[in-house]
């Protein structure tokens, strides 16, 4: 079983990997859409991505009112 | 079906389900799945028995709150059979917004899908759906259990109200647009004689359907030709365009943001293709005959799946070259210009008579005017007809302002051409008057940066975000990742006539905030962009 800890750094490996961005300079607490420079179409592109590593189905509703990496990665854990 | 026939939604609909029965109606389909095929039959029982349900209880109007799929459309159907009004809310707003407006309805009964519902409190009784089995509904009704014995079917007048639609108007008071039978039957009639809907043609929806586009032609329309309803439960483009190979979709409804995605990918795969298939593409381009382009390009059509007849695009502006794109590739957009007010859609730019530069002419039976045109032609438009709305739900004098002498005045300025087709110039209140005495109009001057390699942008004047300041324009501008886009902005400026260009520009980095329908919400987006401060304005 994953941590919850274990859960946000993967996203953000994924993230940082999916979207070309130094992973260092990601944290739970920064917004996914500015960080990352994304619109919401990409966003639910990384959802895809998520959600074969993860192995978990996402809908895109999940993405609604999440803001951060910390959020998204509580509804990644609560879906494991 | 003759709609003309009709006094109410309910009869159509019910003669369709008799007509259609043995029909393929709604496929619900999520990522690569097929999860359910109902026939007309099978919506006709579904949605009798929730009737039944409902009637028991009293219902007299609900409001649903889902994300498009097959429940949304049974819970219309079995509370319009009981006679009861519909309120379809926004699935995207938030919670908060939700509560207000359902309190502003007086909505007796809500349908809401679980993960929202989580977030919801009303007070009337809520019927929830995909509820996982153990969780405690507070008192809620499961969607899955509310069944009874068929009711009879309550007849309705066309002058009754069939649905109170929140107008996606940004901030202020809630605005209740109540839609009548007539405007419904009138509005999919005139409609459905610019594009018909063939029994078995497939409609792909992926527009939540509270979305008044998404109510015509991906429910009304479809239905009662008999026709099949495709919900898609993702927004992701690789399944988007999946669906339309796998179900050869006849029809779908979008909003810009889409289309714009739908053309960068398929750019970049023109861009892959070898050299001579490159040039036949751009050299079909330029005969400019979508029925070439449609026998030439074979392939383009198959990847739409081969049975495209149009996409509906609508709820904002389009961009001209995205329409003029797509057109040259032998696929019909059909672009409009609506207003909820106005029962949709006022003006479509049909296949038959496109015109790249306007949202097309008015429907048949809707009449368009431009009040107090200026020199230029440009006026206020203004709307009268069968489809115009029967007033704001308890709001008198609103209703009295917006609806003058049988005239509904939209706040849109625009000008209508000889050829009867209606261009638009931008929000009355968005437009500035210059130091010259020349009227100028922020979305008008957003097409000269059209298709520029940034991710949004939108132009205000600066006194529109720093009170004081003068009336000089500034591109508020997200840009795409990476990719410089100053040179290009400047240069375009440049062939602008002088009161029309912008004074300098302001990188923002977030999403910019967006209406339901995609329309930047330009109030909220002043307002964040005016309180980061006016150091931030770059100037050439």
């Amino acid at each position: 079983m994953r941590t919850l800890g274990q859960t946000l750094s993967e996203l953000l490996d994924l993230a940082a990997a999916k979207f070309e961005v130094p992973r260092a300079g990601l944290g739970g607490a920064d917004d996914i859409f500015e960080k990352l420079g994304i619109d919401s179409l990409q966003a639910l592109d990384l959802l895809t991505r998520l959600e074969s590593h993860f192995r978990v189905e996402l809908p895109d509703y999940e993405l609604q009112g999440v803001s951060n990496f910390q959020a998204l990665a509580e509804r990644i854990h609560a879906r494991l | 079906m003759d709609l003309a026939r009709h006094e109410s939604l309910q009869s159509a609909l019910a003669e369709a389900f008799e007509t259609f029965a043995e029909r393929v109606c709604l496929i619900e389909a999520d990522r690569d799945r097929e999860r359910a095929r109902l026939t007309y039959a099978e919506v006709a029982e579904a949605s009798a028995a929730l009737a039944g349900w409902l009637a028991a209880r009293g219902t007299r109007r609900a409001a649903i709150l889902m994300t498009n799929q097959s429940k949304w459309h049974i819970a219309a159907c079995a509370l319009f059979r009981i006679g009861g009004q519909l309120v379809p809310l926004d699935p995207k707003l938030p919670a908060a917004e939700q509560a207000e407006l359902l309190r502003h309805s007086e909505a007796d009964t809500l349908f809401i899908e679980h993960h929202l519902w989580r977030a919801l409190a009303f007070g009337g009784q809520a019927i929830v759906s995909e509820a996982p089995p153990s969780t405690d509904l507070r008192g809620a009704a499961r969607y899955e259990e509310c069944r009874a014995a068929a009711p009879p079917l309550v007849p309705r007048r066309r002058s009754d109200v069939a649905c109170i639609v929140y107008s996606s108007g940004t901030g202020g008071r809630p605005k209740g647009c109540q839609l009548t039978h007539d405007n419904y039957l009138e509005q999919c009639a005139a409609l459905l004689r610019l594009y018909r809907f063939d029994p078995g043609d497939r409609y792909l929806s992926i527009l939540p359907t509270n979305h008044a586009i998404d109510f015509m032609v991906g429910f009304l329309g479809p239905y009662t030709c008999g026709a099949t309803v495709i919900h898609l439960r993702t927004l992701r483009p690789e399944f988007v365009r999946e669906a339309f190979t796998r179900y050869q979709i006849a029809y779908m409804a979008l909003v810009p943001l889409v289309l714009t995605n739908l053309e960068r990918g398929l750019r970049g795969r023109i861009a892959a293709l070898p050299g001579w298939k490159r040039r036949l593409v751009a050299l079909v381009g330029r005969l400019r005959s979508p029925r070439a382009a449609r026998l030439l390009l074979r392939e383009i059509q198959r990847g739409f799946g081969g049975r495209l007849k149009a996409l509906f695009v609508g709820g904002a502006f389009s961009e001209p070259s995205s329409l003029r794109f797509f057109r040259d590739l032998g696929i019909e957009v059909a672009n409009g210009y609506g207003l909820t007010e106005a029962g949709t859609v006022v003006t479509l730019n049909d296949g038959g008579h496109f015109r790249e530069d306007s949202v097309g002419r008015p429907l048949a039976g809707t009449e368009v005017r431009i009040a107090d045109p200026g020199p230029d032609g440009i006026g206020e438009v203004q709307v009268s007809g069968r489809t115009v709305m029967a007033g704001y739900l308890k709001d008198p004098d609103l209703t009295a302002e917006t609806i003058v002498g049988g005239w509904l005045r939209t706040g849109d300025q625009g000008r209508l051409e000889a050829s009867g087709h209606l261009r638009l110039f931008g929000r009355r209140k968005n437009m500035i008057v210059t130091a010259g005495g020349k009227n100028v109009y922020p979305e008008d001057i957003e097409n000269a940066f059209d298709g520029m390699e940034v991710a949004e942008f939108c132009v205000f004047a600066a006194h529109r975000l720093w009170p004081g300041r003068d009336e000089r324009l500034l591109l508020v501008v997200r840009p795409n990742r990476r990719v410089p886009f100053e040179e290009e902005l400047w240069r375009r400026n440049r062939t602008l006539p002088d009161y029309k260009r912008v004074a300098g520009h302001v990188v923002w980095e977030r999403d910019f905030p967006r209406t339901a329908s995609m329309k930047i919400k330009r109030d909220e987006l002043a307002a964040a962009v005016a309180a980061a401060g006016s150091d931030r304005v770059v100037t050439p």
